[in-house]
């Protein structure tokens, strides 16, 4: 396997455009966990035109609900949950500067053609390794609807966050390409 | 009669709750390791090695594996002759998941089916009662994450398509669910009995260590079978390609009503977490 490059956000369209499918990203630096109900909420305030808990700019959203954190750490479990709930509010976002995404799971082509028409990336985290994934973050902070819980929007400080590069800005889709490589049927 | 206060079934609850999730079993972890030696994919390998890291990591810091820690499923099995006292059986069990996942800081994940609110104490539970001969009480606890959850099915096949049509079922369902509910995946599949015992008969195979097989050779034909395709759709570790999808099937199945053929699947992730005890 190749090196993995080091990333740090907001990422600049050059950033994203660098990146293919395969490829291992550590990122660092500030991104935003945001799930379900979150997401209805952030779409709802940019349809009524009214402004958002953070600016979206060259930011990156972690599909996350993390576990909560025991004493003496920053966060509990937190790995990722599957993209394509996400789907639905995804291409409003990324019209509106989201240049990256966070999750686990295959996108539909909504987002697909906004990702390649508005330059985002969507990154890949194992599923499934909430302790492990934990390790990368230093500090969180919920930033909006502590009323949800789990699912409250939350500014995570990270640190070489393992990611691959599932989704990338040219067309390419790594769950298309990994089955068809080791597909025996 | 033997007598069983509510509050030792409470604590019990408690504890089974966050070893559940916070201790992957040593049957998972053994067929996770065999999973490396058989995948062929370097970057599959190294998934599934990073998924042992993460069970250590889980096991050693008593944080839970997965940050989905789970609808609380229970299943009990209590004996004709026992009662319990001090409270009934029902609020024993659901305060002791309420302390479980708040004591152990686990995530709150219950909600309000229209509206999303958090219930905020992970109830209510999903109790499955069974009474049995006797004077022994059995609980188990199987956190189930909405993942995988998500990705089962349960279907009425016309009895014509027979096994053939079953295992088409079950193959086409592992395809759709590509990468979703975090392969490598357990295949929990319940055929017969009624619509509702057929999905009961799937969520109930996936109580069953990964890996042993049905007792009945013929079923458990059809496991292996149907392991082996699943295994070459190529979908692999979290979807991204390679040769384990799936570390197990596991079948259970009962007789079922002359005009059907109910058929469900479960499909459980990695993380395949259930404790029991006996009290």
């Amino acid at each position: 396997m190749k090196e993995p490059k080091k990333l740090t956000t907001p990422l600049t369209d050059d950033d994203v455009i660098a990146l293919k499918i395969g490829d291992t990203v550590l990122l660092s630096g500030v991104i935003y966990s945001a799930r379900d109900a979150a997401h209805r909420r952030l779409v709802e305030l940019i349809k009524a035109d009214k402004p958002l808990p953070f600016e979206l700019q060259g930011q990156v959203i972690y599909y996350m609900g993390p576990s909560p954190a025991p004493p003496g750490r920053p966060i509990g479990a937190a790995g990722p949950t599957t993209s394509y709930r996400m789907d639905p509010y995804a291409p409003t976002l990324i019209a509106h500067g989201l240049k990256g995404m966070i999750g686990k799971g295959a996108r539909n082509d909504a987002v697909k053609e906004a990702m390649q028409k508005h330059r985002a990336v969507y990154f890949a985290a194992i599923g499934g390794a909430g302790a492990l994934m934990s390790k990368s973050i230093l500090s969180t902070e919920v930033i909006a609807y502590p009323e949800l819980g789990p699912e409250a929007i939350r500014r995570l400080e990270v640190k070489d966050m393992p990611l691959v590069v599932a989704n990338d800005v040219h067309g390419g889709d790594l769950y298309v390409e990994g089955v068809k490589q080791y597909s025996r049927i | 009669m033997r007598e069983i206060s509510a509050e030792t079934i409470t604590e019990a609850v408690k504890k089974l709750c966050i070893s559940a999730n916070t201790e992957l079993g040593e049957d998972v972890v053994k067929a996770l390791e065999k999973a490396v030696e058989m995948e062929r994919s370097t970057a599959g390998k190294d998934i599934l090695k990073r998924l042992l890291e993460n069970a250590k990591i889980a096991r050693e810091e008593k944080i839970p594996i997965c940050q989905d820690t789970g609808y609380a499923v229970v299943f009990v099995e209590i004996g004709q002759n026992v009662r319990v006292v001090g409270g009934s059986l029902k609020d024993a069990i659901t305060e002791g998941v309420r302390r479980g996942y708040s004591e152990g800081y686990l995530r709150k994940s219950i909600c309000h089916c229209f509206s999303r609110e958090n219930t905020g104490d992970n109830t209510p539970v999903v109790i499955h009662y069974d009474i049995v001969p006797g004077d022994r009480f059995k609980i188990t606890v199987a956190p189930k994450g909405g993942g995988s959850e998500n990705m089962s099915r349960v279907t009425m096949l016309t009895p014509a398509v027979g096994v053939k049509g079953i295992k088409e079922f079950v193959v086409q369902r592992v395809k759709e669910s590509g990468p979703n509910p975090c392969p490598p995946t357990i295949v929990g599949v319940g055929i017969g009995g009624t619509f509702e015992q057929a999905a009961l008969l799937a969520k109930k195979s996936l109580l069953r260590p990964v890996g042993d097989p049905n007792p009945d050779p013929e079923i458990a034909g059809i496991e292996k079978d149907l392991l082996d395709r699943i295994n070459r759709l190529g979908i692999g570790p979290q979807g991204l390609g390679g040769y384990v999808t799936s570390l197990a099937v596991h079948i259970e199945m009962m007789p079922c009503h002359i005009a059907s053929l109910p058929v469900a699947v479960n499909i459980q992730c990695h993380a395949a977490r259930h404790k029991e005890a006996e009290l």
